[in-house]
């Protein structure tokens, strides 16, 4: 996090044994994301200027916004916007960037979260969900089963 | 001595696993020859006791002190990287790996602090290498199959060292 640039980012890099496709897949087709994201699931048709968001098993929405670039298998660009949380939502639009780099018989997945603005409220909430989150896709790919804290939404969030 | 190390590095990771194997992972060379790019621990399990990584060409390449040995929850050691010669002469950093009960499965936090403002092309090294280290470290034990990941020495690190030295 540098605040000189006006800016808040978080970056975390995993690398899954699986091919591109599959860690594609995972992050975007609901029977997968249900299994390590919450509970949740994704709407979109995933093509440039498509809207997206995440559903809440509720009925909620989660975060929305839209694909701003796409290059299936390889990199996905998401703008993001949190719905659940009022303090987060006024933060309005930040950017969410899925890089999927093959290597060897492994994908190093990079996630980047930023946002124009400092001290991020957003990106500090974020930075604590995303490692649990994409340590469970991981297991999932590798092993067939998410870590169980991930399988359902939080209760009273 | 841990005041004076402010962190710069932070990686967290969650495996499903018990605390008391994630500590093996963390202690026993025959686990980070698996996931530390070939690395064998050599470590004194007590407080002030000796560490050493070695590579599997028998060269050190990072060698330090335990500052903390508190199985299976924290594990602090003081870091010197010896392999690269320009490295041999900075201040050492601390690496401490936090390890929690999250759930059914573990929290594992690597926190790499440093006692002098380390530019962050210096931290490039680090920041390339902890998440392939941690992730590897997370399938061996989730899977028993190690990952292969091949990293050199990040370039912009390289040039800052060169730097240094000229400076």
């Amino acid at each position: 996090m540098r605040s000189a640039e006006a800016k808040s980012s978080f970056v975390y890099v995993t690398y899954i044994r699986a091919t591109p496709e599959k860690v594609w897949q995972a992050l975007t087709e609901p029977e997968f994301t249900r299994q390590f994201w919450a509970g949740t699931w994704q709407e979109c048709e995933w093509k440039a200027g498509a809207p997206w968001r995440i559903m809440i098993p509720d009925g909620r929405v989660a975060d929305q916004g839209e694909v701003l670039e796409t290059e299936p298998q390889r990199r996905l660009v998401l703008s993001w916007r949190n719905e659940f949380k009022p303090e987060l939502r006024a933060e309005g639009f930040s950017r969410l960037t899925y890089l999927l780099e093959p290597e060897g018989d492994m994908v190093r997945l990079t996630v980047r979260h930023e946002i124009d603005r400092p001290q991020s409220r957003l990106i500090e909430a974020v930075s604590g969900g995303w490692p649990l989150i994409l340590a469970s896709l991981k297991s999932l790919i590798e092993t067939g089963e998410s870590l169980a804290a991930t399988r359902r939404w939080p209760e009273g969030v | 001595m841990a005041e004076k190390f402010r962190p710069k590095t932070v990686y967290v990771t969650y495996i499903a696993s018990t605390p008391e194997k994630v500590w093996d992972a963390l202690t026993r060379p025959e686990f980070t020859r698996q996931y530390f790019f070939g690395r064998t621990i050599e470590i004194e399990p007590k407080q002030g006791g000796s560490f050493i990584l070695r590579m599997p060409d028998g060269r050190v390449d990072v060698k330090g002190a335990v500052v903390t040995w508190d199985p299976p929850r924290r594990l602090a050691v003081t870091w010197l990287v010896d392999w690269i010669e320009e490295m041999r002469n900075l201040p050492e950093c601390l690496v401490s790996y936090d390890i929690a009960q999250a759930g059914e499965a573990v929290r594992l936090t690597m926190t790499e602090a440093h006692q002098w403002d380390v530019p962050d092309d210096l931290l490039s090294g680090g920041r390339a290498g902890w998440p392939a280290i941690l992730s590897g470290l997370k399938s061996v034990l989730e899977t028993g199959k190690p990952l292969s990941v091949k990293m050199e020495p990040p370039k912009e690190m390289m040039a800052a060292l060169e730097r240094l030295k000229q400076g």
